[in-house]
């Protein structure tokens, strides 16, 4: 993968140009990875350790596991984690489902609120969503959702839903109109249209959408905390929060607890990107 | 298999009106094939038939039933696209069988008929492929294999052959045309290529700017062009236009002087004629001699030879103030080079003469 790459980047450009943009990315990869890479081998490392030098390696002194003991055994790690999960999967599902949907009918369909349709979520892309959070928190109240995952659930489809849309509709418009019409002519319903030649066709897009989507649902804080506090609702990055103290952090358990956390994101961004890559290069290659 | 009946049939953009009232009859089991030039409105005429565009006025009929408002399937078309458009994520044997499929078939009658049909197209071996691993030809192939499975009452083809390479399109050609006589069925098909409208139409249709020009057997169509433009449209190369004046007229022919010099008789019907009008004088390439001691001489200097070994194209000059060269087709060993002085000859009987509106008059002697 990475030496065709290469290939395809040295294609009809400059071998100095060529140095130059990888030089670029790979100081952008190095200082996006550092933190992570911080947090990771602190978490391995006693208290008086990470003061000491916050970027040596764990050493046989000063190796332990005492944070990773501390979240699994003295909060409900498993919970959270389930409920992250929960709320993740189930939001981007339903936004990729109705994200392509929506998408589909504004591309494809003219009716009479269309523009004012395409106008909104075009809103939806610009204003933040946390602009509405004391409504959003009203509105749940009444709807009897406050620490429910549900209302989580119902926010971040929200939240994500606008790009999604964009995004999809865009790419709805690269797909020859004449699919849908030899589709037509096959005596295909329009569901089945959608269903069975769009969607499979939009997946790399999906794919795409999914990660977008996918990471600010998992590290919020914001709306957890609002919306569903309650111990049985908490998120991950919620959880981590009990180990941050006012006067004392339990340095140990947070790192550990973020190292943990990072684990399931990444598989899920692993499954994805390998649709994505494998999307972008099925219709590529003869 | 169906007749279909057009009765001035209109489309309009909008404000833009593309089509201007096209009858048309299409017998069944006939192979009609519209050239035009492009924008004129072929795929337009052939998206109104299949219904994926709505007619805005005029009837269409097929097999004596009023279809405006039905939907494709309901019509019982199928249409084969140019860029072929297989489903990409199905297999081969997967998008012949979708649309029997939907149309809730039984599995094992659905792989008979997509069987046969692989068969007869000689794609049988491909069924599990992908489309992304066929070659264009093959994938030709299968878009007429998901037309054929659905056994269609009117097939319609858009350009089917263009985006194949010259070898292969002879060959798709030929194939389509024994398809044809096998399946017996009613065709429209839209192409640009001469060749093609001439080989496998049993009638053409030559359309211009949304009307239709001419329509007829390709050879009533060579022989008797109705007008300068469809004289100009089929035969390749182009007709070579001459503009003349009559000098006289007489009951077997036409006398006429051309602005080069040369008099030229004309085996023409001249009735409609008088003296002194402007005429163009219409000479295929091929119907030019080399001359030997006839009537109707040219001459002129040789400005170019396209020789393609069985045949040559010459360009030849004939006047300080001709309005372009005309082409003499001649056999491809033939000595000629540029500069060369050469002189030519046609029949009477092998004119086409036109009138200032650009309309054809009659020719003698060809049936
Ligand atoms: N959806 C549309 N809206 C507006 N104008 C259109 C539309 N579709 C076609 N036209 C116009 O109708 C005219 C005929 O188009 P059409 O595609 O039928 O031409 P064609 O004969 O098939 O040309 P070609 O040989 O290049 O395929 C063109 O001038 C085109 O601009
Ligand atoms: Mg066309």
């Amino acid at each position: 993968m990475m030496i065709s790459a290469f290939k395809n980047f040295n294609l009809g450009r400059s071998v100095p140009k060529s140095v130059a943009i990888h030089g670029v990315l790979m100081a952008y990869t190095v200082i996006a990875l550092f933190p992570i890479l911080v947090v990771i081998i602190n978490a391995f490392k006693e208290r008086r350790a990470i003061f000491r030098d916050p970027l040596a390696m764990p050493t046989m002194d000063s190796f332990t596991l005492v944070g990773f003991e501390q979240v699994l055994l003295r909060s409900d790690f498993g919970l959270y984690s389930w409920n992250s999960l929960v709320v993740t999967l189930l939001a981007v599902g339903l936004v990729l489902l109705l994200g392509a949907m929506a998408a589909w009918a504004l591309t494809e369909y003219k009716f009479r609120t269309n523009l004012l349709i395409t106008f909104l979520f075009a809103m939806g892309i610009m204003i933040p969503i946390r602009l509405g959070t004391v409504s959003i928190l009203r509105l749940m109240v009444d709807l009897n959702l406050v620490n429910t995952l549900t209302a989580l659930v119902l926010v971040y489809i929200a939240q994500g839903l606008p790009l999604a849309v964009y995004i999809l509709s865009e790419f709805i418009r690269t797909i020859p109109k004449e699919l849908k019409e030899a589709a037509r002519c096959d005596a295909v319903s329009e569901y089945k249209i959608f269903f069975c030649i769009i969607l499979p066709l939009l997946k790399p897009a999906m794919a795409t959408v999914a990660v977008f989507t996918m990471i600010p649902i998992w590290n919020d804080l914001w709306f957890p905390l609002i919306l569903a506090p309650g111990e049985e609702t908490r998120t991950i990055t919620l959880g981590v929060q009990q180990f941050v103290g006012q006067y004392v952090t339990d340095w140990n358990s947070v790192l550990s607890a973020l190292t943990m956390a990072i684990v399931p994101v990444l598989v899920l961004y692993t499954i994805f990107s390998r649709q994505l890559i494998r999307g972008l290069t099925s219709g590529a290659v003869k | 298999m169906a007749s279909v009946k057009l009765d001035n049939i209109q489309k309009r953009f909008g404000d833009v009106q593309v089509l201007h009232g096209i009858d048309l009859d299409i017998k069944d089991g006939e192979f009609v094939v519209l050239i035009g030039e492009s924008g004129c409105g072929k795929s337009t005429l052939l998206r109104l038939l299949s219904g994926l565009e709505e007619i805005t006025e005029g009837d269409l009929h097929i097999d004596g039933q009023r279809v405006n408002h039905q939907s494709p399937a309901q019509r019982g078309i199928a249409m084969v696209f140019q860029s072929y458009a297989l489903y990409p994520h199905m297999s081969v044997y997967k998008n012949m069988a979708f649309g029997l499929k939907i149309a809730g078939q039984d599995k094992q009658a659905v792989k008979l008929k997509v069987e046969e049909a692989a068969k007869k197209l000689k794609i049988d071996h491909l069924l599990e492929r992908l489309p992304r691993e066929l070659s264009g030809g093959q994938r030709q192939r299968v878009a007429i294999g998901r037309a054929i499975v659905r056994d269609p009452k009117v097939f319609l083809f858009d350009e089917p052959l263009s985006n194949l390479d010259a070898s292969l399109r002879v060959k798709t050609r030929v194939e389509l045309g024994k398809l044809h006589q096998e399946l017996n069925a009613t065709i429209v098909y839209v192409t640009h290529d001469q060749v093609e409208a001439m080989t496998l139409g049993d009638k053409i249709v030559v359309m211009n700017q949304g009307r239709i020009e001419q329509a007829g057997t390709p050879l009533s169509l060579y022989h008797h062009p109705k007008t300068e433009f469809v004289a100009g449209f089929i035969g390749s190369p182009k007709m070579n236009f001459i503009s003349a004046q009559v000098t006289s007229i007489e009951s077997d022919s036409v006398q006429l002087m051309l602005e080069s010099g040369p008099t030229i008789r004309a085996a023409i019907d001249g009735q409609t004629l008088k003296l002194a009008d402007k005429v163009k004088l219409g000479v295929r390439p091929e119907h030019f001699v080399l001359a030997t001691d006839e009537e109707n001489q040219f001459q002129g200097r040789v400005s170019l030879v396209e020789n393609l070994g069985e045949l040559a194209y010459v360009y030849v000059n004939t006047g300080q103030n001709a309005e372009s060269d005309i082409v003499i087709k001649l056999d491809g060993d033939c000595q000629y080079q540029a500069g060369d002085s050469i002189r030519f000859a046609v029949a009477a009987a092998d004119t086409y003469l036109f009138d200032k509106a650009g309309m054809a008059l009659p020719r003698l002697n060809k049936a």
